[in-house]
């Protein structure tokens, strides 16, 4: 491991600052949608800007370092943030998806005339700082206090129509992430009380590691308590909430759901992993091996629960539950490519899903269909979000040309170099899934005629909103360009992920 | 010579002839009692900070009554723990002072005279019970306190009686067993004052005598505090006191109660006292875990909004107590100390807003919520800022709480205490969210499109700001207590900590 250089900076907090300033401003200007709706998008972009400003530091091996509190009332805890290789491809990916996700509801939400449109735009906003702030956290505690408010501040978007129904899925919401957050809580201060420190540490913390055979079993328990605590990433079988959840109005599911909430869920598992475990100890204790097994049985039964759902929505859900678990199954295998695999999944699988996400809303607003064995002839009518559709759903089942292949890539290769063959066919048997619920979607929209139309009529083109449609173009583009930077070794334009997850591999991984 | 030095006794001077002044004035213009009793905390609660600073600054004051000497004349002894209680009470008295004005108005015009004269002496009490050092003369301020909380709650009628009489009966029971315990060890040590005692005691800590009066002392005060399985007079008594009362009651009074409680607990007999002659931290700390559970669990049946509050404040003093039966931690009197301050906000809050709702729609049942985020948005946002912080989202003064109490059980290795701070999160969560949902969330039936017609209709300024500036002062806090040794409020409960357990720079002579 390196010795790393630290910058001492403002940017980190300017960043975080951005929608939460933002969130006030909303709130303020709630008589006129155009000046709330711009705040939203001026602080998506100026908060991307100063995120990807930072990226140059990291690239020279630096951290990033702003430390507001550096005694808490906790000896050796400090309160502040800090960017480091992960935090900041996590930072990156959430930060970019906003802005287009901002356009994307102001189409979706004036095109439905939705209800508590102030209350939609300030929670979001609350959202983001929430999950940039888990991203730039250095150390349990920190990330506790963003892991929270990311939970509360969700809630109202997840019963956004208020019916009877909406407010149950809410009340689910919070029994399962509230409840976890109890168990996360628990496991910083258990982890406190151990080691006297929760910072995040390349490597794992010394002293965890340090602590002897006989708190073996404590070590163990403390996992899983981190585990259930980590409840955002969905894991079987407390996976339910996430598809209750899908009620919420669809850019909420496509930016929470699919890459704000969820991943910052595995982000969190990734960081106990690498950063407050580290490979040794958790190779030693076996619970890489635990992990993964959790991660491979979540994969393939929620696979198979994706198969029969007929609402589009919800089996995109059960697609995200078995996608974050690619991301544990990379990371429990414990060996560099698998965290690499890991670590690129988390970037990816945001670009893709959310692109499917943004389709599956755009044909909503555009036809009204939630079914998908509605969607008869949706190709037709909607092609280019159908195209984008097919080429991010490709992606999902990893083939080519969408960057969905390189995660499984290394994915199939950690699991070869942790000698764990069952996992490689798991993996394969997994993506084998994929495609099974993924075609049937792209047969019915291009191949099967709407319903009660017995011949072939000329169809209009009738696309969503250009609001929307851009957005899910750019994403879905994205998904094509990273895979083609990996074969064209293009940085710039694939915002240096590979380079970052090559930084953060290094740094967890002797 | 100097005004500031006798800023201790002034404190409690200056509230008692308001009372007198409210008294006369009010008989000439009813509308002067309002601002002369605004006034009066005002310039109390400066001289409150005023102490605060110099106790922080110069170390513990002693004021000597009359210039009689301890231990035969009567003693104010003022450390940071003293200091930091009477802040806290003299400000929510001042918000809860603004707040009654239209409160009282509305619920009882024709008594606004005797009510201003009564809650005067109601703070005259609170006052004196924390600045004192001697435990006869806390009895005295104890009494008149209690009096006047008495004959406030009972100033509502109807039910309010009843409810004033439970108080009547198991407040006296309370005072009768703290006079008891003073009685005991005047009897064996022939002195009052605390510091006097703490010196005159050890040698006589296997006396049956003094134990029981430790116990006696434990009972009475947590009468007092409404102490679960003796808190049976508080619900009622919260529930039917005229709506300032009762913020007064659940976050000044309860909290004074507390200080009582923690002082003769420490400083009048000591830790290796409660370690080895009467071995009762395990014991109440079940206790205290007993109370946050069952507190919780009942206020999730009730359905009347103070009801709800009036239990909760029974599971919000087990924290406390909980923390206080971990004193041997590092945290757990941190926890304990910490809580007071949280405590007194959040649920001064709550009750501020209860009394809003009331004052504005005369609703107190949780089921006719409906709508009421849009009607009373700035009451609304106050409820939600407490209520999280009840739960304890952070940054919120309820996770700090919960912080110490979790790292205090740890180190402890209490491990059914964590279950129960963790649990007492979720129960929480159960009976706040009710509420919330209710509020902003579900709709009534047939309402569905005509939301828009909801007109906002808050209640009057001085009774929204109080309640607004608790619930941001929820968070706020939260932010300072989690910065620790940078601000000046850690330093503060960490002096007051360290003089109670004698350990310290502050540690007693």
């Amino acid at each position: 491991m390196m010795e790393e250089s630290i910058v001492y900076s403002y940017r980190p907090l300017l960043a975080i600052l951005c929608p939460a300033t933002a969130a006030i401003l909303i709130l303020l200007s709630s008589k006129r949608p155009n000046v709330r709706e711009s705040w939203t998008i001026i602080a998506g972009i100026l908060q991307f800007s100063l995120v990807a400003s930072m990226i140059p530091t990291i690239l020279n091996e630096g951290v990033i370092k702003c430390t507001f509190f550096p005694q808490t009332m906790f000896e050796g805890i400090a309160f502040g943030l800090k960017v480091d290789a992960f935090g900041l491809i996590f930072a990156l990916t959430a930060s970019f998806l906003w802005i287009l996700v901002s356009f994307y509801s102001v189409g979706y939400m004036r095109a439905l005339k939705e209800h508590a449109q102030t209350r939609y735009y300030f929670c979001f906003a609350i959202a983001i700082f929430g999950a940039i702030g888990i991203a730039l956290s250095p150390n349990l505690l920190t990330m506790f206090i963003f892991y929270e408010v990311l939970t509360v501040s969700t809630y109202p978007l997840v019963i956004h129509d208020q019916t009877p129904e909406a407010l149950s899925a809410g009340r689910k919401y919070f029994a399962y992430l509230l409840t976890s957050g109890v168990f996360f809580l628990f496991a910083i201060m258990l982890t406190y009380h151990l080691t006297g420190t929760t910072d995040f540490t390349n490597g794992g913390i010394k002293a965890l590691a340090e602590l002897g055979s006989a708190y073996r079993l404590t070590l163990v328990i403390l996992f899983f308590c981190f585990l259930l605590g980590f409840l955002k990433a969905a894991w079987m079988p407390f996976h339910s909430w996430l598809p209750t959840a899908m009620i919420a109005p669809t850019p909420v599911s496509a930016l929470l759901h699919a890459v704000a909430v969820v991943k910052a869920g595995v982000f969190g598992i990734v960081r106990i992993v690498c950063y407050i475990y580290g490979v040794d100890l958790m190779t030693s204790l076996g619970l890489g091996l635990a992990l993964a097994c959790i991660a491979g049985f979540t994969m393939i039964v929620a696979n198979l629960f994706a198969i029969a759902q007929d609402n589009l929505k919800r089996r995109l859900a059960y697609s995200t539950i078995n996608q974050l678990s690619y991301i544990l199954l990379g990371a429990g295998l414990l060996t560099t490519e698998g965290i690499r695999g890991a670590m690129i999944h988390i970037p990816f699988h945001g670009f893709m899903k959310i692109t499917l996400f943004l389709c599956a809303g755009a044909i909503m607003v555009a036809t009204g269909k939630k079914n998908i064995s509605e969607m008869g002839g949706v190709g037709k009518t909607m092609p280019v979000t159908m195209l984008a559709f097919t080429i991010t759903a490709f992606g999902m089942c990893g083939i080519p040309p969408a960057c969905g292949f390189i995660s499984k890539w290394f994915l199939c290769q950690g699991a070869l170099q942790a000698g764990e063959i069952v996992f490689l066919f798991v993996l394969l048997i997994a993506s084998f899934l994929d495609v099974v619920y993924f075609f049937p979607i792209i047969h019915t929209a291009f191949f099967k005629r709407p319903e009660g139309v017995a011949e072939e009529v000329e169809v209009k083109v009738k696309e969503a909103p250009l609001f929307m449609l851009v957005p899910l173009s750019i994403t879905a583009i994205f998904s094509v360009i990273f895979f083609l930077d990996f074969i064209l070794g293009l940085n710039i334009i694939s915002m240096y992920f590979y380079k970052l997850v090559e930084i953060a591999v290094g740094n967890v991984v002797p | 010579m100097i005004v500031t030095e006798h800023f201790p006794v002034l404190v409690i001077v200056i509230s008692l002839f308001s009372a007198f002044t409210i008294f006369i004035a009010g008989r000439w213009n009813k509308k002067t009692c309002s601002p002369i009793s605004i006034a009066t905390i005002s310039v109390q609660l400066f001289m409150s900070f005023f102490i605060l600073n110099q106790v922080i600054t110069r170390g513990t004051i002693h004021y000597w009554l009359g210039g009689w000497a301890p231990p035969w004349g009567i003693e104010y002894v003022i450390d940071a723990f003293n200091a930091y209680v009477l802040v806290i009470v003299l400000f929510i008295c001042l918000l809860t002072a603004i707040y009654a004005k239209r409160s009282i108005e509305r619920e009882q015009p024709h008594r606004i005279v005797p009510f201003y004269v009564v809650f005067q002496l109601l703070i005259t009490g609170l006052c004196g019970i924390t600045v004192t050092g001697d435990i006869f003369n806390l009895y005295v301020f104890l009494e008149i306190a209690s009096l006047a909380a008495y004959a406030l709650i009972a100033v509502a009628g109807g039910r309010a009686l009843k409810a004033s009489y439970n108080y009547v009966i198991m407040g006296s029971i309370g005072a009768c067993f703290y006079l008891l315990g003073a009685g005991f060890l005047y009897a064996v040590t022939g002195s009052l004052n605390m510091a006097d005692l703490s010196h005159l005691l050890p040698p006589l800590y296997e006396n049956k005598v003094v134990q029981a009066a430790f116990v006696f002392f434990v009972v009475g005060m947590s009468i007092k505090m409404a102490l679960f399985p003796l808190h049976i007079w508080q619900p009622d008594a919260y529930t039917y006191a005229p709506s300032a009362v009762t913020v007064i009651i659940a976050a000044a009074m309860s909290k004074v109660s507390i200080y009582a409680f923690i002082r003769v607990f420490f400083s009048v007999f000591t830790t290796d006292f409660i370690q080895i002659y009467v071995p009762i931290a395990t014991a109440i700390s079940w206790i205290a875990a007993i109370a946050i559970i069952v507190g919780s669990v009942i206020a999730i049946m009730q359905s009347n909004l103070k009801r709800m509050l009036a239990y909760s404040s029974v599971a919000q003093v087990g924290y406390i107590v909980l923390g206080v039966g971990l004193y041997s931690t590092q945290w757990g009197l941190y926890g304990a100390l910490i809580h007071i301050l949280n405590h007194a906000i959040t649920k001064g809050c709550l009750f501020l807003v209860a009394g809003a709702i009331i004052y504005r729609c005369g609703l107190w049942n949780i089921r006719d919520f409906e709508g009421l985020g849009k009607k009373m948005p700035y009451t609304c946002a106050a409820f939600t800022l407490a209520a999280l912080s009840m739960i304890g989202v952070p940054p919120s003064v309820g996770f700090i709480t919960k912080l110490c109490l979790l790292a205090a059980s740890l180190e402890a290795v209490e491990y059914a205490f964590v279950a129960v701070i963790l649990a007492s999160t979720l129960l929480n969560l159960v009976y706040f969210w009710r509420v919330i949902e209710r509020m902003y969330f579900v709709r009534g039936e047939g309402e569905g499109e005509k939301e828009k017609e909801i007109k906002r209709d808050e209640a009057p300024v001085s009774m929204v700001l109080p309640a607004l500036i608790l619930g941001s002062l929820c968070i706020i806090v939260g932010i300072l207590w989690l910065a620790g040794a940078e601000t000046p409020l850690l330093p503060v409960v960490d002096q007051a900590v360290n003089a109670l357990l004698g350990t310290g720079v502050v540690a007693a002579p």
